[in-house]
């Protein structure tokens, strides 16, 4: 994909800016109709929800002191795998934008909640909220596209890092908690100046995210092994798995939420002056949802649901599943591409555009044509290839920034 | 020997340290959760959790109040009669905080506690409280407070001038203290005979001679006035006088003592929760260092902050990303994006986003 802003054919032409402002009193007019029916069912919902997940974990975490036995070790394990994401994906993420705020539950609140994740929940809102849902997918400004470490987009710079961004994103996936927690740090970027490696700021941000790290890590892989006596070391593999669990299946989720093909990038200077409309129209092209059942929609953490959640991020998550029909049709009404599908799908779309593009644009065309015109010598055509098709590359470039690397 | 003198607080602080330890610990295998979080799951009303009760009784008094026997969980400190709690209940999904006086004997054999609450029109906790509380509700509380009662040397006469769900801390005196007070006038109002809360037993005292009562039924008979008072007591000089109701008979009650030079003869409890009108604009005060801003209807609390100096939390300034909730401890305020207005007294726990709230009159803000 490229900006929508440099596509031949723009999927939004047909609007003018009167129907984009009609589009916006009607989101917020459904909007509207969730906020005036807030209450006892949804309050009830969400105390279900954190009720029953902390007795799976509470269960599963006692089935494994006895992990020496096999079926204690994948009972324990599955359960808390289950626990570790239902926490992350439908509570915590949803309570931490601020989703149950109105129910004024000091314990089930935005400003207080802390998750079962290495990044502190502090950083992960300013990352996440404020930054990555105000600037969805606009090229230079979202680093959600590609996380530092990965280029999504034929407009982001090819860059030679890139070639291996299969693996970077593999890495990152298995390691995914602590990936959050260096890109909320903003690792690549902080860590290359030394006025930035030193400034205060920086190094109380760090500080912060070592704490949240410790406590994590004494809890796994110490003290719930400490307690399990002789299953000191099935307890800490399968605290070790369920962390690598839930990480795998939180980043393919993440993952189908803004990469696979149909979501729509931006240009920095689009967002320029953007009205409240404009705003709405940017969530809707730039997100993707997965189809499923209920399971899907909660283990997902109504995620599934990306583009609704993205249109209202602060509204119950329970109710988006009921607004999909009318933002559905309103996107019919439009002639906007509502992107879905089912969840192998999308993750095989957005691996085949990670794939895709760790090669530079055109890579393929270019190669061919080249190795059809030159004669002998491979590596030197091979070289002349790269040389050629980097430069090419760099004539199409509209982000002039580095790629901000997590690792380098 | 000065060490023994210190002995048993040592031991007690050793005591102290060591469960705070052992708490740090257990702190290690539910971290970023506390024990509590857990604990709260299978036994809400241990002594150490938050202040919370169980509904154990739900009785009408009269057509539009109910008494709530409640039993409080094991950090509940007692109460002095006369005083009252702050219960929250969760409405339509929204805690909500409200204060009640206590009406119980302090010595109950089932160490539970009382509150009666009368329904009034449009009250979102009390019309909750009168048709949808059940036996078995689990319910915040704070614990009890307010100087509502008698001294410990007790008067020799007293007058008790009471309207509507007035009565109720006036109950939990009586029901505590009768036996020991001489001399004692009860002055109630309500609209019918069928309206007095606790009308029966006020009636049975009345009839054994421990109390002298006076109702004054308003439908027919109209409200009490201040001569009316003075004719139905004429020795009010001489007593010590508790009055609890509705505004306009604490104002005139208040204004007939300090005309007579009485005025630390009489003790008012008012019921009445200060309402918020919400209006345009208004005083934003920031607690925390005192900044005080002039505002008007359509300015954001985060742009009229950050204009008067005050460092303040914001984040994408258009309501999507929570990065700038802070307390809004009372006052009124009204969403730019949609109208709705959000009010809210001490003690409610109410936050806002600063960045698409404006004040709806005067507001104060903890920074």
């Amino acid at each position: 994909m490229t900006v929508l802003q440099k596509k031949s054919e723009n999927p939004i032409a047909h609007l003018t800016a009167e129907d984009i402002e009609e589009l916006g009193r009607q989101l917020d007019a459904i909007r509207a109709q969730v906020v005036a029916s807030r209450g006892d069912r949804d309050a009830a919902y969400i105390r279900k929800v954190i009720d029953v997940q902390r007795k799976l974990e509470l269960s599963s975490r006692a089935v494994l002191l006895f992990s020496l036995f096999p079926p204690a070790w994948l009972a324990g394990t599955a359960g808390l795998s289950v626990a570790k994401i239902l926490e992350n994906m439908e509570i915590g993420h949803n309570v931490m934008h601020g989703q149950w705020d109105w129910m004024r539950d000091p314990k089930i609140h935005s400003t207080t909640w802390e998750w079962d994740n290495a990044s502190p929940a502090e950083q992960w809102k300013h990352s996440h909220n404020e930054l990555h849902h105000t600037y969805t997918n606009v090229i230079g400004r979202d680093n959600d596209l590609g996380y530092g470490i990965m280029r999504v987009d034929e407009d982001q710079r090819w860059y030679p890092f890139y070639l291996a961004q299969p693996l970077w994103n593999f890495i990152n996936a298995c390691f995914f908690e602590y990936g959050i927690a260096a890109y909320d740090l903003e690792l690549g970027k902080n860590l290359r100046s030394k006025k930035r490696r030193s400034s205060p700021e920086f190094k109380a941000r760090g500080k912060q995210v070592l704490r949240k790290i410790r406590g994590q890590v004494t809890k796994d892989y110490v003290a719930h092994p400490v307690l399990s006596g002789p299953s000191f070391l099935p307890t800490l593999t399968a605290n070790a798995t369920a962390n690598l669990v839930r990480n795998l299946w939180t980043h393919s989720v993440i993952m189908c939420g803004h990469f696979p093909e149909g979501v729509e990038t931006f240009e920095r200077r689009s967002i320029q002056g953007e009205t409240r409309g404009e705003w709405y129209l940017r969530q809707m092209l730039g997100s993707a949802n997965i189809s499923g059942g209920r399971a899907m929609h909660i283990m997902s953490g109504n995620l599934s649901y990306q583009i609704e959640h993205h249109l209202f991020p602060d509204l119950p998550s329970n109710r988006y599943q009921e607004i999909a029909p009318k933002v559905q049709a309103l996107f019919e009404q439009y002639g906007l591409r509502y992107t879905t599908g089912p969840l192998p799908a999308q993750v095989a779309s957005a691996w085949a555009k990670v794939i895709r593009l760790s090669l530079p644009n055109d890579f393929v065309e270019s190669a061919t044509k080249k190795l059809g015109r030159k004669a002998t010598r491979p590596a030197a055509r091979l070289l002349s290839l790269v040389r050629e098709a980097t430069e090419q590359d760099a004539d199409e470039v509209t982000d002039d920034r580095e790629p901000d690397l997590v690792a380098v | 020997m000065t060490t023994l003198v210190h002995g048993s607080s040592s031991a007690g602080s050793l005591r102290k340290r060591l469960k705070d330890r052992a708490w740090q610990v257990a702190g290690y295998v539910t971290t970023p959760l506390v024990p509590s979080d857990y604990l709260d799951m299978l036994s809400p009303l241990r002594t150490g959790a938050d202040l919370r009760a169980r509904v154990v009784e739900v009785h009408p008094e009269t057509r539009d109040a109910v008494t709530l026997v409640l039993r409080p969980g094991g950090s509940w400190r007692g109460h002095v009669p006369g005083q009252y709690i702050r219960i929250g209940l969760d409405v339509e999904g929204v805690r909500q905080w409200r204060a009640y006086s206590l009406t119980s004997p302090v010595e109950r054999t089932d160490a539970c506690i009382a509150i009666t609450v009368k329904a009034i029109p449009d009250g979102v906790v009390s019309n909750h409280v009168v048709q949808r509380v059940r036996p078995g509700d689990l319910v915040h509380l704070d614990q009890a407070t307010g100087d509502f009662t008698l001294p410990a040397s007790r008067p020799e006469k007293v007058l008790f001038v009471t309207a509507g769900s007035g009565i109720t801390p006036v109950m939990g005196m009586l029901r505590n203290h009768l036996h020991e007070l001489d001399d004692v006038v009860v002055v109630h109002s309500a609209p019918t005979r069928d309206d007095v809360i606790f009308g029966p037993e006020l009636r049975r005292l009345a009839a054994r001679g421990q109390v002298r009562l006076v109702e004054q039924h308003t439908d027919d008979e109209g409200m009490l006035d201040a001569p009316a008072l003075a004719a139905l007591v004429p020795d009010l000089a001489e007593r010590e006088t508790w009055a609890c109701g509705p505004t306009g008979l604490l104002d005139l009650l208040e204004e007939h003592w300090d005309s007579r030079g009485l005025a630390d003869r009489l003790h008012t409890e008012r019921f009445r929760p200060t309402v918020v009108v919400a209006g345009e604009g208004g005083t934003v005060r920031f607690t925390g260092n005192g900044t005080v801003v002039e505002s008007d209807g359509a300015t954001p609390i985060l742009d009229a902050g950050e204009a008067a100096g005050v460092l303040m939390p914001s984040g994408c300034r258009m309501g999507i990303c929570y990065g700038c909730v802070l307390p809004l401890r009372e006052g009124a305020v009204r969403d730019l994006r949609n109208g709705d207005v959000t009010t809210a007294a001490p003690g409610d726990g109410v936050r806002i986003q600063t960045c698409i709230s404006a004040a709806a009159g005067n507001c104060d803000i903890d920074l």
